[in-house]
């Protein structure tokens, strides 16, 4: 067992001494948010009326309705990004580094998954920091209860853009990454506004978000920060995760990937 | 058997073939030279014998295992530095290393041990706590080359390892590489050029995804140097 936990600490570890190196990233991964959160929302609060929905018990200010799509958003961003540096990573050699060491692939893989899901925490818990400063406050021991939520939905939006990296051969190709996946995730999905909301407006568009799986991510938060327990949340997220993981590790089979790759 | 031996290995991107019945075995510390013109199928063959492809037909048995049946004790008996430099940049010499070591599953008291010993091996201890992206290029090999042997692996493959380099670096690197034998390593060195060849060394010249000549170099080239040998029958 010892090699398995050795090998996980040290592309943990790896994937911080990189975050630490590019504090560019970890300043734009904070903006982001942040802008959606004081500007946004700041306009939007009028716009919006929101009636009581769970897991709320009282009406709620727009920007405390947004908070934990924001996390989400956070945590999508991440695993794109991660993503993206598997990419890089493959053009770069260090992934053939990664590849030839005898552990399993299947663990390595899930090494480099929890690695870019404890970044992911990371920032979400700066962001929610920072909103607390500002006045977006949670129960206190909300902030200890979306822990797990977050991991299960980092490891699930980490597994999407470890399989996405299993099938972009170039970097140039990212950019439809951000068109194709984050933005149609992010949109259709119940992080800026309820999906009752969506219902009013279009009934195909309500169906899609209550499949997305980004979706049940950002209820799973909610529901946490809040101290409340989405079972169903959990199982979509969950089954998800399970689905993207395997195909990602199927993506990454030598067998497969000879056939596709020169290189 | 502690070598390396490739036998009826053939691969195919589409419809092209990269690699046509290529065989060949390597005795337990046996320095071989795998030369061959760019895109003879040098990278496609250690492609597959680190396992990043998988062959569709033929046999690799690395020190004993055989890579389609065993592959993990395979790749823990062999250490391979790409044609690429695999380092991360970012950090440092000694970072790399110990990187490389937990995915080898070596940590504690031993990996610093073995850290210790590789450096001084290929003479960078001073290096230790610089920045890879500050090293030149020599250097940057010879932190691969350090880190290859961490493992102690039996089975060396070095794809290359002297492109970009200049003369001094070049022929230290060459130097060094045929010293690794002396331990009992088997080495595989593949080059697409000719003067990094010893003549007592053992040549294995790939051409067109075939072995074109497989014996010791002063007996491959006769009376002509090795660079026209190698040239009249590649071009």
């Amino acid at each position: 067992m010892k090699p398995y936990l050795t090998v996980l600490v040290a592309i943990i570890t790896r994937e911080a001494l990189r975050f630490v190196h590019q504090r560019e990233r970890f300043i734009a991964a904070l903006v982001r948010p942040l802008v959606w959160l004081l500007v946004f929302a700041a306009g939007f609060r009028a716009a919006l009326g929101l009636s009581i929905i769970a897991p709320y018990k009282t009406y709620i200010t727009y920007e405390t309705y947004i908070v934990p799509g924001l996390c989400g958003m956070i945590m999508l961003f991440n695993g794109m990004q991660s993503s993206l540096s598997l990419v890089y990573d493959r053009e770069m050699g260090s992934m053939k580094l990664l590849l030839t060491s005898p552990l399993p692939r299947w663990w390595l893989l899930i090494c480099k998954l929890l690695g870019a899901t404890a970044i992911s925490i990371l920032q979400v818990y700066a962001f929610l920091i920072i909103a607390a400063l500002f006045g977006i406050k949670m129960p206190v021991a909300g902030y200890v209860a979306v822990f797990p939520a977050l991991l299960v939905a980092g490891v699930m939006l980490g597994a999407l853009g470890l399989l996405l990296s299993s099938f972009i051969k170039q970097l140039e190709n990212f950019a439809g990454v951000m068109n194709f996946v984050i933005f149609p995730m992010f949109f259709m999905s119940s992080a800026l506004y309820p999906l009752w909301k969506m219902a009013e407006s279009s009934e195909i568009l309500y169906t899609i978000c209550a499949i997305n799986p980004f979706t049940h991510a950002i209820e799973l938060i909610r529901f946490a920060l809040y101290l409340q327990f989405n079972g169903m949340a959990l199982l979509w997220t969950v089954l998800a995760g399970v689905v993207f993981t395997t195909a990602a590790l199927w993506g990454y089979n030598p067998a497969r990937s000879g056939i596709r790759r020169k290189g | 058997m502690n070598g390396l031996r490739v036998s009826n290995l053939s691969y195919q991107f589409g419809e092209k073939t990269a690699l046509d019945n290529v065989g060949f075995s390597l005795k337990q510390g046996d320095f071989c030279a795998l030369l061959g013109p760019n895109g003879a199928g040098k990278s496609t063959l250690f492609n597959l014998l680190t396992r990043l492809f998988v062959a569709g037909q033929g046999q690799i048995n690395i020190a004993g295992h055989d890579l389609q049946k065993d592959p993990r004790a395979a790749l823990a008996t062999l250490g391979i530095v790409f044609q690429q430099t695999t380092l991360d940049l970012d950090l440092t010499v000694l970072q790399n290393l110990r990187y490389f070591a937990a995915l080898h599953g070596i940590s504690g008291r031993d990996r610093n041990r073995r850290i210790d010993r590789v450096l001084d091996r290929m003479q960078i201890a001073d290096r230790a706590g610089e920045k890879a992206r500050t090293l030149n290029g020599g250097h940057k090999r010879r932190t691969e080359i350090a880190r290859v042997l961490l493992h102690d692996p039996k089975v060396l493959l070095l794809d290359e390892p002297t492109v970009g380099l200049d003369a001094a670096a070049r022929q230290a690197i060459t130097k060094h590489a045929h010293s690794l034998s002396d331990d009992g390593t088997t080495v595989l060195w593949a080059t697409h050029l000719a003067d990094e060849v010893c003549p007592d060394d053992r040549l294995i010249i790939l051409h067109n995804s075939r072995v074109l000549a497989d014996g010791h170099a002063k007996d491959i080239c006769g009376k002509d140097t090795l660079e026209n040998h190698f040239l009249r029958v590649t071009t």
